[in-house]
């Protein structure tokens, strides 16, 4: 049981129940699609550049709790930030979510350290990061190239 | 089917003939209800496999050393056994492979890579395994056929009106699976064959699912081909079988050159083996198929009608108790259905289904099953599946039900 609540804790529950910035973006300047082929897990990422900094982005998709409460918990964190910023979130997150993250670097991820329990189930590691990284495909690519 | 003729199974004394399932998992007794991607070994498949390493090791069709010659006569009696299991005319039809997909692809490569050409229509359905749609888009790539598919009913059937209207003068094959894998379905194989063969059609059935859950008969079915896989019918992994008429094996060119295939070989050209040999170039896998023998052997001594009697039980308590919970919702509801449960649950995603049920001990699969065509019928990204087989209990079934509560409780 203990690995299980690990994995599901109540904010992982909650974020899944209602989760943060899932819409559609009309204004995005930046789009792509994420896929999972082995499970069907399908996510939409939406950003909007302020500058140099993550104005708004969001999201909407299919997927299990660990794969829709990430991408709530993503969007959140990484709004405002730049896209450097969201990147090192990025590499440290997958580190967290892989076991090889040092406690103190956790600290440093906010809410996001709730997925320190994905590194007990390696096969939901896929889950936790899918949106992770479409936002890196949308950030890497226009709107037009993304969606081909 | 066959309910009220059927002897009675003794689940308890069959169990203790499958040591895993006496181990527990996450600190719970295993309850494996994952069947229909892979079956549990029962102990005499483990040991021929073992025994034949031990004991009894060497290359087949080669030496002419004790060994080799033994190795030889034990191989060629599991395809005899094979032909009995599945009552083929002879042994010659039935060419050992590596599982369903091989034997799929075996038929795509040599038969259908020599008889079809464009303008050619492949007709399959709306529920096959990735396994018996992809060979046939490869070929269809390769000599310029068109893939035609038969539509689901809601409940999960063959639109048996679409499928006449689908079987046309230009089909040359009907690929269609016999029990389906995602839905739990067991499809009129037999009508459908007569249907195609009336037009000289030539007819595949994927028997992957069938062979371990249903009787199976191919010059019943009259079909051409039948595939299936030996993990799943309580075998070793990496052996399978493909049945194939004599008449059309004779006629198909080799699909794998090398050893063992061939009668002479110069530098320039070679004769080829007479079929089953002209399929089976290269070592085979003789270990598994000395498990796959053991398998079949098993099987038949518990009996399929005792077999069939009980997983028919099994999964009509699992589909009542399962229609009782709040929330859930089977996919796949035809009357005529063997071993397979698939399910969704509103709010939750399969996926975490499978993880609240691993962590009680319970075994299920949660996703596409190989077949996304399904899931974009029935417009679910991923479904649950339990799936029995004769080693399952009625207290396994009580144990998932109790499980799944336990799921709608966490996030609902």
């Amino acid at each position: 049981m203990s690995s299980l609540s690990e994995l599901y804790q109540n904010v992982i529950l909650e974020h899944n129940r209602s989760p943060r910035n899932y819409r559609a973006m009309e204004d995005a300047d930046h789009q792509a699609e994420g896929h999972n082929p082995l499970c069907g897990d399908q996510v939409t990422v939406w950003v909007r550049m302020d500058g140099d900094l993550i104005g708004d982005v969001s999201f909407r998709g299919a997927g299990c709790a660990i794969s829709k409460a990430s991408a709530s918990l993503m969007t959140g964190a990484v709004k405002g930030k730049s896209r450097a910023e969201a990147e090192a979130m990025f590499e440290r997150f997958h580190r967290l979510v892989t076991g090889t993250l040092r406690p103190e670097e956790a600290e440093t991820l906010g809410k996001l350290a709730v997925f320190s329990g994905v590194s007990e189930f390696p096969v939901r590691v896929k889950c936790a990061s899918l949106s992770w990284h479409t936002l890196r495909a949308a950030l890497d690519g226009s709107q037009a190239a993304a969606s081909h | 089917m066959t309910a009220a003729a059927a002897p009675a199974l003794d689940v308890e004394r069959v169990r203790k003939d499958f040591p895993i399932l006496s181990r527990r998992v996450n600190g719970k007794p295993l309850v494996y209800l994952d069947n229909a991607a892979t079956s549990q070994k029962p102990r005499p498949v483990i040991e021929a496999v073992s025994r034949f390493y031990s004991a009894e090791n060497a290359n087949i069709h080669r030496g002419i050393h004790h060994l080799s010659e033994r190795a030889t006569a034990a191989y060629d009696a599991v395809r005899a056994r094979v032909a009995r299991f599945v009552n083929a005319a002879a042994p010659e039809e039935i060419v050992f492979t590596r599982g369903t997909t091989e034997s799929i692809n075996l038929v795509a490569g040599s038969w259908g890579r020599s008889a079809l050409a464009a303008g050619d229509e492949i007709l399959i359905t709306g529920m096959e395994h990735h396994s018996n749609i992809v060979p046939w888009q490869l070929l269809a790539a390769a000599t310029g056929a068109t893939i035609r598919a038969v539509p689901l009913t809601d409940s999960g059937e063959l639109d048996l009106d679409a499928f006449d209207r689908l079987l046309s003068d230009r089909t040359r094959l009907l690929a269609v699976v016999h029990l389906s894998n995602a839905l739990g379905t067991i499809n009129p194989v037999r009508d459908l064959v007569a249907r195609a063969r009336g037009r000289g059609v030539v007819t595949l059935v994927d028997g992957a699912q069938s062979a371990p859950h249903l009787p199976v008969d191919v010059q019943a079915l009259g079909c051409d081909f039948f595939a299936f896989s030996g993990h799943k019918v309580f075998g070793p992994t990496g052996v399978g079988v493909l049945y194939g008429r004599a008449e059309l094996l004779g006629r198909m060119p080799p699909w794998q050159g090398g050893g063992d295939m061939i009668e002479t070989v110069t530098l320039e050209r070679s004769t080829w083996a007479p079929p089953p040999a002209r399929f089976e170039a290269g070592t085979p896998m003789i270990a598994e198929v000395m498990g796959l023998g053991a398998a079949l052997e098993y099987v038949e001594s518990i009996g399929r009608p005792a077999i069939g009697a009980w997983e028919e039980e099994l999964l009509a308590y699992a589909t009542e108790r399962v229609r009782e919970l709040d929330g859930f919702r089977i996919i796949g509801t035809a009357p005529a259905k063997a071993s397979v449960l698939s399910f969704v649950v509103d709010g939750v995603h399969p996926h975490d289904v499978g993880a609240v049920l691993d962590d009680d001990g319970i075994a299920i699969r949660a996703g596409h099953h190989c077949a996304q065509p399904v899931m974009q019928r029935f417009g679910v990204p991923a479904t649950a599946r339990a799936s029995f087989a004769f080693y399952n209990t009625r207290e396994e079934i009580d144990a998932l039900v109790r499980s799944l509560r336990r799921v709608r409780g966490l996030f609902a």
